[in-house]
């Protein structure tokens, strides 16, 4: 009986695998093929061309992008986008945060505050934004309890039109997203800081620090790996909402709570001009990949990495 | 992996009482903000419209009678039995094309293999809405639109699912598979009898993972389907709203009906579900 020398000479390839290796991958590529590099090339194509309710009509070259450039409405989505990602994003991770600390103490209950915490994140989000109409319709229950708040502490209170006027609806957006997501933040924080070495700690408190300067010196820059993923997932996340502002205020009033990608479906499936709608796509992209290289260029600055 | 969550060897030093008492008031309080949109729900379901408005929560106003009103005017069974099917073959066939990849990209010498592996990873920064409208338009093309093929086989392929199980594979020492290779197994063999035995806990967990992802995904299913009897959940939901915008102690009354059974679950495998959500947290780091 002949053997062949077991090898594991990463350069050594076997070629009764060659076959073998193409055909565990063949569903899975035909699939990769299909539903992600053709759809990427046909969207660019689609961008670039004038494409309508009977498909291709002729390529538009820019066109697309710069009727974007001109179109107000895509502006202002992009600016509701924009206070998404500057609100949630800090928001969620400093209430996370606290809620993760607040639970890696030694105290009891803990998996039943985890629990509660966590309920939101396994919701359907479109049934939280029905919940969440109720909760801050002009006579609903927020603004009865804020009502109630006032009066005991005797300060003037007019109830916010959450839903309703341009100046708060971005607000009610924001409000679903921190109730449905920080208990996410608050789990993968948790596990980060049950990573942090006790004898950290105890180095720290022998030297005299107390619990904020432990806290600010020891914890902080030992999960700032966490929170750098954080930053970026909640980011990524922040720019595609797309199912809260549509359940709860439809974009409105006025479009002051409209996000990109509603207005990309919009676009595409309201109007029909997919043309439009794949050159906002892009855009979208753009933003992103940007903004998510410009964070990995900073990190360097605030990410501290244990030496391997 | 798993383990990660349950250990508390990073807690602090114990606390004084009068601390852990106010840490308690403030979890407390965070409890009740998660809370109180869950009791709200609850609440308003069981009682008239009229009630609800009036803020009136006598005893006698209390009955399941939205409930019934809620299952006829809206097909709901339909919805839970699309929802039921999409999801679980999502989660299977995903599991499955995922695997066999991820096995070679992980355990198979082949040409191209990890150049094509970094091809894969490339694609994973490319944002769900870039790919919605093609995709929209490949479904109408291959005319599967408003059919169980649209909601289910875009879902299939997923990049991150052969990432992570690829980057699990590669810890199991390859060992295992030359003695198997050595006493005459293919690789199929290999991959059945030998690999996906070791993975159980990493399977369980991405299964959750990408259960609930398919379980609450809206804006695909939202996009492909046209008639009722094909819509899932959260998009029967999202249209109900629009029929019934204020009709609270209906919508409450769906909305219940559409939470209760994952929140059930939940509660029962709280762990599981905290880990597999959370996987993409953690394999991030």
């Amino acid at each position: 009986m002949t053997l062949r020398t077991p090898s594991r000479s990463f350069f050594r390839w076997r070629p009764d695998q060659q076959w073998e290796g193409y055909l565990f991958i063949l569903p899975s590529f035909l699939g990769f093929l299909i539903f992600i590099v053709l759809a990427v090339l046909m969207s660019l194509g689609i961008s670039f061309s004038s494409w309508g309710l009977t498909g291709f009509r002729s390529i538009a070259g820019l066109a697309n992008y710069q009727q974007l450039w001109r179109d107000p409405v895509f502006w202002q989505a992009f600016g509701n986008t924009a206070f998404y990602i500057v609100t949630i994003v800090p928001m969620q991770l400093a209430l996370g945060l606290a809620m993760a600390v607040g639970l890696n103490q030694s105290i009891r209950g803990v998996t039943v505050y985890r629990l509660i915490y966590f309920m939101p994140v396994v919701t359907t989000i479109v049934a939280g934004a029905i919940v969440f109409r109720l909760l801050l319709s002009t006579n609903g229950p927020v603004n009865q309890w804020l009502a109630a708040l006032f009066s005991a502490l005797n300060i003037p209170f007019t109830p916010p039109n959450w839903l309703g006027s341009s100046q708060f609806s971005k607000w009610s957006v924001v409000i679903l997203t921190l109730w449905k997501n920080t208990g996410f933040t608050m789990v993968v924080y948790l596990a980060a800081l049950q990573g942090v070495p006790r004898e950290l700690y105890d180095a720290a408190h022998t030297d005299g620090a107390n619990a904020w300067q432990r806290f600010r010196h020891v914890t902080l820059p030992l999960i700032s790996p966490t929170t750098f993923f954080l930053f970026i997932f909640q980011m990524i996340g922040a720019f595609q909402l797309f199912t809260e502002p549509f359940v709860m205020t439809q974009g409105g009033p006025a479009n002051s709570s409209l996000s990109v990608v509603q207005y990309i479906y919009l676009a595409a499936f309201r109007d029909i001009r997919m043309d439009k709608a794949a050159a906002m796509a892009w855009v979208l992209f753009v933003f992103i990949f940007v903004f998510t290289l410009l964070q990995n260029f900073m990190q360097k600055r605030w990410v501290y990495y244990e030496a391997e | 992996m798993r383990g990660v969550l349950t250990s508390r060897s990073g807690a602090p030093t114990r606390l004084s009482l009068s601390a852990r008492i106010s840490l308690h008031l403030i979890l407390l309080l965070f409890s009740g903000v998660m809370l109180a949109p869950f009791l709200v729900m609850v609440v308003v379901s069981l009682i008239p419209n009229s009630a609800f408005l009036a803020r009136d929560f006598s005893p006698e106003n209390f009955s399941l009678q939205n409930y019934v009103r809620t299952f006829q005017a809206v097909p709901f069974g339909r919805y839970y039995f699309n929802s039921i099917v999409v999801s679980v073959s999502v989660t299977v066939l995903q599991i499955l094309i995922s695997s066999l990849a991820a096995f070679a990209f992980a355990r198979l010498r082949f040409r191209g293999r990890d150049a094509l592996f970094l091809f894969y990873l490339a694609t994973l920064m490319i944002p769900f809405p870039v790919t919605l409208i093609p995709n929209f338009l490949i479904i109408k093309a291959l005319g599967w639109y408003d059919t169980y093929w649209a909601l289910i086989v875009p879902g299939l392929f997923s990049v991150f699912s052969t990432f992570l199980l690829r980057q699990y594979y590669r810890s199991i020492p390859l060992d295992f598979d030359e003695a198997a290779r050595m006493d005459g197994a293919s690789s199929l063999r290999i991959w059945a009898q030998i690999i996906i035995p070791l993975s159980g806990p990493v399977l369980a967990t991405l299964a959750i993972f990408v259960f609930q992802g398919a379980w609450n995904d809206f804006l695909w299913p939202l996009v492909v389907t046209a008639s009722e009897r094909m819509r899932t959940i959260p998009v029967g939901l999202a249209a109900f709203v629009g029929q019934y915008s204020t009709a609270w102690d209906l919508l409450m009354a769906g909305s219940v009906i559409a939470l209760l059974p994952v929140l059930v679950i939940y509660v029962l495998g709280q762990k599981w579900f905290v880990e597999g959500i959370a996987l993409s947290g953690i394999s991030g780091r």
